[in-house]
């Protein structure tokens, strides 16, 4: 140092006040993830884009109840589709979604829900969710995939019990 | 010295660059409002065909045009003077800044061909494995060597200056300049690598698949950091120039060059916060990067805070008096101030929507939704690019030698691109936000399309048709300064802001290159080392190219 650092005592104030403001959105952000299970997606397993959709679990996608109220979807995304794009559970069911495309880059968005992935051929995207409100939420493409983009869409229905 | 006229070398290179800029602008605005207009039920693409073949393709041109080549050249331009001026010194060598225009605009017109031809309507983000002509990413990759070389002549030009002028402090406007292109520089090597490594053999069918995760790493790596090569330039108006402009004086020196040494060091480290969905990228990854991502805000507080303060310096010096009553004692006739104030004010928002993106789990909620777009449109659609006509409301006369055209109609154009990005980027935000609308998408030929969204798709379309208004009110602005306008009586000259305190009691570390730039290196290292090593492992590269549009 060859000189003497001069800040304005209100500079330093909002100097404290921005630190504070940033660690707290980090530690919050931080603790309800990792903490209360509020997560982004994470990876699940890779899968060969040029026959996923002939073998596997994607070779016959949809939805399979796992035990009473839970459940697993597979949902194989192709340009302009999702199959299935049709999907009915019972209220309060806990769903877990696992998305792949057998071509270009899609998006996995459930609207309502935090259900949002991308969708990257050669990866397999998964998030899990809890239906406890009855009604259709729509899914759509959320990455441009082509011309036929905007008619990419499904429902997820939920029955009441 | 070149010619009779000093820095006339300099002049001619920045006036090429920010009019093909502008040129940019005037052709990839024309998208704008189209694609507004068409969410709320309007199709005029269809007047266009075969011309412009699809709201995909105009989206495309739209991007590249306004995004990526308005901002690059004018910054260009505009860096030739800002590193050029303050030294004192013309450009060490000019051919070398003469050779980057050069490859530059070659890049240009290789990229615009297959993108005019719908050859390539990837959009600008070009995700693999859509694949489009080999001849928009062999551009693309012109365009952005041409800016690296240009780069290499401002540094030419430093080094040359720091041999005739040892221990002196380095003008601010100058090391603002310089730490832009050096953040370029290291930032742009994410997508070279994507672009060189593997989109161009395989678009040339030399590599026959590609993986897409390893792909949107590395064009990520490049993506943040472009913002805020967009964004700085904007910053060294508002930090060096603004408070001449109103009256004052720069604030504080030191923390102005502490932001710029915090931007260069936090603003590439942050990428996956552009990839908090994806399925290759581990959540501690994701984590790890949107602290960073946080971090990066600390230096816009500390811009808020010296800018606000330089301007109420200014208008207290011009008679303002009250809490915020000096607000009003601030220029506001003056079209370069006001475009620049209101840039800031839309910035501002355009902030808080980016620390929600940046926020983690709470991403889910808006990632890849039309609050986006609504976010980015305030950043570089009003920060960056209201910012640069604001310059331009005295960089042109000052490049031609001639009066601004008028005063008024570019008065008019600051407000009613504020008024126009206010319903527009309202509109977008909240579609996102409460109907989880997808973004770059035709809606208007969606079947999804739900009548609640109908208020807010009219909104944007209002915005967006307002916004276009103001965009021909700026094109007449420029044509009319150029060439209907009379000469000036007094020359025009680049406002150089004073600083408040001594920039030279600053303490020495705010002067030196080499403990920064490891800082940067080991932040990179270290955030993108090992998970970059991993997926570079583990990647399949066996994703063959689709043409979809």
């Amino acid at each position: 140092m060859n000189g003497q650092v001069h800040i304005h005592p209100w500079e330093k104030r909002w100097i404290q006040f921005s630190i504070v403001l940033l660690v707290t959105f980090m530690l919050a952000v931080g603790v309800s993830a990792f903490a209360f299970g509020f997560q982004v997606p994470a990876p699940e397993r890779q899968v060969d884009p040029n026959t996923v959709a002939l073998e596997g679990p994607f070779a016959n996608p949809g939805l399979r109840e796992l035990a009473p109220g839970k459940y697993e979807v597979y949902i194989l995304s192709q340009i302009w589709s999702f199959v299935p794009n049709e999907i009915r559970i019972p209220a309060g069911s806990t769903v877990t979604f696992y998305v792949t495309s057998k071509d270009v880059q899609h998006g996995f968005l459930i609207q309502g829900t935090n259900i949002n992935v991308q969708v990257v051929p050669g990866y397999v995207s998964t998030l899990t969710h809890r239906f406890d409100k009855p009604g259709t939420y729509l899914f759509v493409c959320t990455e441009y995939c082509g011309i036929g983009h905007q008619g990419m869409y499904g429902r997820l229905i939920v029955e009441e019990r | 010295m070149t010619g009779a006229q000093p820095f006339a070398r300099e002049r001619k290179l920045a006036l090429w660059n920010v009019l093909i800029a502008i040129t940019a602008l005037f052709v990839g605005s024309w998208f704008g409002p189209l694609q507004a207009l068409e969410h709320a039920g309007i199709n005029l693409y269809k007047w266009l065909a075969p011309g412009i073949q699809s709201y995909y393709q105009g989206l495309t041109i739209h991007a590249v045009l306004n995004a990526l080549v308005w901002t690059t050249f004018f910054i260009v331009g505009f860096l030739t003077l800002t590193v050029t001026y303050p030294l004192k010194r013309p450009l060490r060598y000019p051919w070398v800044n003469t050779l980057a225009l050069v490859v530059m605009a070659l890049g240009l017109v290789i990229a615009a061909i297959p993108l005019l031809l719908n050859e390539a309507t990837v959009l600008y983000t070009f995700y693999p494995p859509m694949k489009a002509s080999s001849l928009f990413y062999l551009g693309l990759t012109l365009v952005v060597v041409g800016s690296w070389i240009a780069g290499y002549g401002f540094f030419f030009t430093y080094l040359a200056w720091r041999r005739e002028h040892p221990g002196e402090r380095t003008p601010f406007l100058t090391f603002a300049s310089l730490v832009t292109m050096v953040l370029w520089q290291v930032a742009t090597l994410g997508v070279a690598a994507e672009i060189l490594g593997m989109l161009l053999p395989w678009s040339l069918g030399v590599l026959s698949g590609v993986d897409s995760q390893l792909a949107r790493t590395l064009f990520w790596f490049t993506g943040h950091p472009l913002v805020y090569f967009w964004l700085l330039p904007a910053y060294i108006s508002w930090y060096g120039m603004l408070p001449k402009q109103a009256g004052g004086k720069l604030f504080s020196d030191l923390m102005a060059r502490l932001a710029f040494w915090l931007f260069l060091l936090l603003s590439i480290p942050v990428g996956f916060h552009h990839q908090y969905v994806d399925p290759g990228v581990p959540p501690v990854w994701k984590y790890l990067h949107a602290i960073l991502t946080l971090s990066v805000v600390f230096p816009s507080l500390l811009t808020a805070f010296t800018v606000i303060a330089s301007l109420e310096m200014g208008a207290r010096a011009r008679g303002g008096k009250g809490l915020l009553g000096w607000v009003l004692k601030l220029p506001w006739k003056d079209p370069s101030f006001t475009a620049q104030a209101l840039a800031m004010i839309l910035f501002a928002f355009g902030g808080i929507s980016g620390i929600t993106n940046a926020s983690y789990n709470v991403n889910l909620v808006v990632h890849n939704t039309i609050w986006v777009p609504g976010h980015l449109h305030l950043t570089v659609g009003s920060g960056v690019t209201l910012t640069f006509m604001g310059i331009l409301y005295w960089l042109l006369p000052h490049l031609t030698g001639k009066q601004l055209w008028n005063r008024k109609v570019a008065l008019a154009q600051a407000w009613t691109w504020f008024i126009g990005m206010i319903f527009f980027s309202n509109a977008f935000h909240l579609l996102g936000l409460h109907f989880g609308v997808p973004r770059r998408t035709a809606l208007g030929a969606a079947p999804y399309n739900m009548p609640e969204w109908r208020p807010f798709q009219i909104e944007a379309a209002i915005g967006g048709t307002i916004l276009f208004v103001s965009l021909l009110l700026f094109i007449a602005e420029v044509v009319g300064t150029l060439w209907a306008s009379k000469p000036a009586e007094k020359p025009v000259e680049m406002p150089i802001a004073e600083s408040l305190d001594d920039p030279r009691r600053a303490p020495a570390f705010l002067d030196q290159w080499r403990p920064w730039l490891a800082g940067v290196v080991l932040l990179i290292l270290l955030a993108y080392g090992p998970i970059l090593y991993e997926m570079l492992r583990t990647a399949q590269f066996n994703t063959p190219g689709w043409r979809v549009w």
